[in-house]
């Protein structure tokens, strides 16, 4: 090893260290800045250094040259533009795409040391059962991920798409690509045969993710999200490099992490969510209030609820999917605000709440609600006996207490303690189903109050009532 | 062989455990963030790409090389400016007497 390599490994174990230490410290929103900088810091030290490895080694052509350099300016300004563009509530479909190119810049990169090295003097057996893991791993989340992007966007139905026959297509694909991967295995470096393992990886990510319906994205994208980071390490075999390792292994977990979390608070199995055909998607049927299932509900008016939250001394509000559907965010903040000024107010946010995990947390945070105003659900849960109202924004199942008994689809489910308030106010379109299908006991409740609206119009009627109460 | 590959499972493998003991820590509050963060470090492939790029020598390496570029670039850049714009939302409640709202953002910017 002469002094130039030795440089260059040490720069890229700083930046492996350093994405340890960035993700150490997301753990409070006080210092998370600071660690997305340190990462950004590490991740620009471990290009240096790989760009002084590559002017050392002088291998490098002048096309190489310019092919690097067309291809990643073009990709910086592409991701530049599409990151400070996309709108707070369009965050996921973003993420989503950006972990779509990750994967498949992977699967290329295995695909690059692949064909040069084809028809020359043969391919280590490491190098090739990493390069086609990478050839399947890679493409997988590549159109995975554009179809969940699609999905969130509504460019794709984000009802869940079966198709007679899906299954036969899937297992076909499969078939063809674990065929074609065992000839390659065994010891033929044939890139055609490379190409169809590619081309089969990509159709079967497509039929995996169109039958997931829009409401199992969050554990989607999370499981993509994992099998990225497990591509990125795996490309890092290929090439011998381990800061590729370490930075796709600590994706790789965290992906993992976020998938089980995410299944857990939805109450559903990762298989289960794998095998698709659940969930609505965005715009279920728009019923009137009249479809309740007969049981009596209390329906009340934008008055009425100003008037409750106008003499409460402790409010919670519990923002669901309806309200980031709504974009009702800013409202929700000024709300808040607003009663602020006579009551204590917080926000208690299921871990589903929003369209990925933790996203309803942005979306307020863009409001402006201080981070130490939105509560996790173990932290709210014992402040709702002594909460005066519960405000339910266009939150459904996470709040039905029918979860804390056995044998219906959300038994088990995680849950807001709302029907433990002292009174309850539900923003809701409609009387619809929440993704699980079934009627909300906390609807039924006697203290609860309906008042039908869209949660935007609806919060800020109330937030006129409240300020025309109490004059500021 | 067997040694280097012996210590890319290490590496593996042990980044995976400190993963998963740094990332349970981690509060829902931030998952969206840490999400899109994870997301910008698994765009270090750029490293691969910036590999692939110095070792082409045929059309078929320089297609390649010029797409990952493209793609890891995009993965990285677009991922960390993204998780910044989010976290920078991120703010605590004004103190009452020490700071505004506006002198916390400016110490963020330190």
């Amino acid at each position: 090893m002469n002094a130039v390599s030795i440089a260059v490994a040490l720069a890229y174990l700083l930046a492996a260290a350093g994405f340890v230490v960035a993700l150490h410290l997301m753990n409070s929103p006080a210092t998370a800045r600071r660690g997305s900088r340190l990462s950004w810091l590490g991740m620009i030290v471990a290009v240096a250094a790989a760009l002084v490895s590559v002017i050392h080694d002088a291998t490098i052509t002048t096309t190489g040259w310019v092919v690097l350099i067309a291809g990643a300016g073009g990709g910086a300004a592409a991701g530049l533009i599409m990151a400070r563009r996309v709108k707070m509530t369009d965050v996921p479909q973003v993420v989503s795409i950006f972990n779509a190119v990750g994967g498949g810049a992977a699967a290329l990169v295995a695909a690059g040391g692949f064909v040069r090295l084809a028809g020359g003097d043969g391919i280590s057996t490491r190098v090739m059962i990493a390069t086609v893991l990478d050839v399947i791993i890679g493409p997988v989340t590549f159109s995975g991920s554009l179809i969940a992007a699609g999905k969130l966007q509504g460019w794709v139905s984000s009802a869940p798409v079966v198709f007679r026959g899906a299954r036969l297509v899937t297992a076909a694909l499969a078939v063809i690509g674990v065929g074609a991967s065992c000839y390659l295995l065994a010891g033929h470096d044939s890139i055609p045969v490379l190409i169809l393992v590619a081309c089969a990886a990509l159709g079967f990510g497509v039929t995996l993710a169109m039958p997931i319906g829009g409401a199992d994205m969050p554990v989607v994208v999370a499981l993509l999200n994992s099998f990225t980071g497990i591509a990125v390490a795996i490309a890092g075999f290929v090439i011998g490099n381990g800061a590729l390792i370490i930075g796709g292994a600590l994706v790789g977990a965290s992906g993992g992490i976020l998938t089980v979390l995410m299944a857990k608070a939805m109450n559903r199995s990762i298989l289960g969510v794998m095998m698709g055909g659940f969930g609505t998607g965005d715009s279920g049927p728009a019923a009137g209030p009249a479809a309740g299932a007969g049981a009596s509900i209390r329906s009340i008016s934008a008055e009425d609820a100003a008037i409750q939250l106008a003499y409460a001394s402790k409010v919670v509000i519990v923002p669901g999917y309806g309200l980031a559907a709504a974009q009702a965010q800013h409202e929700a903040a000024e709300l808040a605000a607003v009663l602020a000024d006579h009551a204590r107010v917080f926000f208690a946010i299921h871990p589903v709440a929003g369209r990925m995990p933790g996203h309803m947390n942005v979306l307020l945070a863009e409001a402006n609600v201080p981070y130490e105003d939105l509560k996790e659900m173990d932290a709210a849960n014992p402040e709702f006996p002594t909460a005066d109202v519960a405000l339910v924004v266009g939150a459904n199942d996470v709040t039905n207490p029918a979860a804390r008994r056995p044998g219906n689809p959300v038994s088990g489910m995680p849950i807001l303690n709302v029907d433990q308030a002292r009174s309850v106010i539900v923003i809701k379109r409609s009387m619809g189903h929440g993704y699980a299908g079934m009627d909300n006991e906390l609807y039924t409740d006697p203290k609860t109050g309906m008042f039908f609206s869209d949660a935007k119009a609806g919060l800020a009627q109330i937030i006129a009532g409240v300020k025309a109460l109490v004059p500021s | 062989m067997t040694t280097g590959l012996m210590s890319y499972i290490y590496m593996f493998v042990l980044a995976i455990l400190v993963g998963y003991e740094v990332i349970t820590k981690v509060p829902s509050t931030l998952h969206t963030p840490l999400m899109s963060a994870s997301n910008a470090i698994h765009g270090i492939v750029i490293i691969g790409a910036i590999i692939t790029a110095s070792q082409a020598q045929t059309t078929a390496g320089y297609v390649l090389a010029f797409v990952a570029a493209f793609f890891a670039a995009m993965n990285v850049v677009g991922g960390y400016s993204l998780t910044d714009r989010m976290l920078q939302m991120f703010r605590k409640r004004p103190g009452p007497a020490d700071h505004d709202a506006g002198s916390g953002h400016l110490e963020e910017k330190s």
